[in-house]
């Protein structure tokens, strides 16, 4: 066994996909872009993370399971996570994966395009379908909107966009 | 504006004006979400519970990064700002503090949808304006912090404009109480664009536009709605009698506070 391995930063992020959005628990806060940077001297590590809406309940539960996934990896010491404003979150941070992901969920992806006026379109999260009705711009959480699908009579969630551009 | 800088100078020169900018709009949010969530159960249907919550707890979310950045100045620790402050230090507007209506949460609410809505999208869209003000501002860190709040609002203003065009597009009723909130409203907004005894610094350190600019950028933002209704925007008064920014304000204030930081004061070091 090695006495003094380095902590490497390659084995931080791949532990960090196991960190869940405690509401979305198929979705990693890798896959949401939440993690800015990833940072160590010696045997201590931080964390910089970005939060999605600042009101977010969940803010504080995601920080100690960020620290208590990170210390699984026996060459690492202290944990310091941190919160930052900058850059500010948005959607388009979430990954290719984390579309899949929310998908799998049930939830449709925030769309990356918006119309002039600002205005969103997205497909049913179960048939696709693009015949689809807003019900409620504000979901159960603050970054969901519910929606309703008029091809398979489903109500379903959509991740709402967040854009610097809104 | 220009003169972005690093936010430790800046917070050493003019550290007073800043603190007391930060203070005028944490406590706007503080109070805004606080009235907002005592429609938890109460607003009129239930998506509107679910619309509302979701604001309040955004709008709570505005409040807490302003105490924060208040903490980092060394002003104090940011739940004990927003909590144990007393009323004549609070520097929030009055409108924000105002109560929902006659009765009380607990008992026989008998609340004013109405009078919601519209100080609900007047502040919003005074809150717009400042934000986007604020992206700009000489110090760092609340510009940082402002693009986050401005894409969050985009929401907010949309969801009360909607009530707002819908209510005055409706029975004679609807109108009536409408521009019976109005009237409510705007009676409390005259210190809404003011910085109160600070006005001088504020404006000379570029923390944020004038007040002239902004009530000037509130008016212009809300005519096209308002000329589509078929109204005339309600002037915005000047010299009004309390003052929130200097720590003026009205016995519902006290029993805001009272009740919001109940649970707090039981035990200040607890960890909720
Ligand atoms: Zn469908």
């Amino acid at each position: 066994m090695a006495i003094s391995e380095s902590v490497s930063i390659d084995r931080v992020y791949k532990i960090l996909m196991n960190v869940k959005d405690p509401e979305i628990d198929s979705v990693s806060i890798i896959d949401l872009g939440m993690v800015e940077e990833v940072t160590h001297s010696g045997n201590s590590v931080k964390v910089v993370l970005l939060p999605t809406f600042l009101g977010c309940p969940a803010l504080e539960i995601i920080k100690k399971n960020t620290i208590d996934a990170i210390k699984q990896l026996p060459e690492v010491g202290d944990v310091e996570v941190e919160f930052v404003f900058h850059p500010p979150w948005t959607s388009d941070r979430i990954t290719e994966e984390g579309h899949a992901n929310l998908r799998a969920f049930g939830i449709a992806p925030p769309p990356r395009h918006f119309e002039e006026d600002g205005s969103w379109h997205v497909d049913c999260a179960y048939c696709g379908s693009t015949y689809v009705t807003m019900e409620n711009i504000f979901g159960p959480t603050a970054c969901r909107s519910i929606l309703y699908c008029k091809s398979c009579k489903n109500v379903f969630e959509a991740m709402k966009p967040v854009s610097t551009l809104l | 504006m220009s003169n972005i800088d690093n936010g430790v100078t800046e917070a050493a020169e003019n550290k007073e004006a800043i603190t007391s900018l930060l203070f005028q709009l944490a406590d706007d949010d503080f109070l805004y979400a606080y009235r907002g969530s005592e429609w938890l159960g109460l607003a009129p249907h239930i998506e509107e519970d679910v619309a509302s919550s979701s604001i309040s707890q955004d709008s709570m979310g505005h409040a807490a990064m302003y105490y924060k950045l208040l903490e980092e100045l060394g002003v104090g620790n940011a739940d004990d700002l927003a909590h144990l402050r007393p009323a004549h230090e609070r520097k929030n507007s009055i409108v924000t503090e105002r109560v929902n209506g006659e009765g009380y949460y607990m008992e026989t609410p008998n609340y004013d949808w109405a009078y919601q809505v519209v100080r609900s999208y007047f502040y919003t869209q005074a809150k717009k304006v400042k934000v986007e003000s604020l992206c700009k501002s000489s110090y760092r860190p609340v510009a940082e912090a402002a693009v986050k709040v401005k894409m969050e609002l985009y929401y907010h203003r949309l969801h009360w404009e909607t009530w707002f065009k819908q209510l005055l597009s409706s029975t004679d009723v609807a109108k009536k109480k409408m521009n019976n909130a109005i009237t409510l409203v705007m009676n409390d907004f005259g210190d809404m664009f003011s910085f109160g005894n600070q006005r001088q610094a504020i404006e000379k350190y570029k923390l944020i536009d004038s007040e002239e600019k902004l009530k000037e950028n509130w008016i212009a933002s809300i005519e096209p709605v308002f000329a589509a209704l078929r109204l005339d925007v309600p002037p915005i008064p000047e010299n009004p009698a309390n003052n929130g920014r200097n720590g003026e304000h009205t016995v519902d204030l006290d029993e805001a506070l009272l009740t919001l930081s109940e649970v707090y004061k039981v035990d200040p070091v607890a960890s909720w």
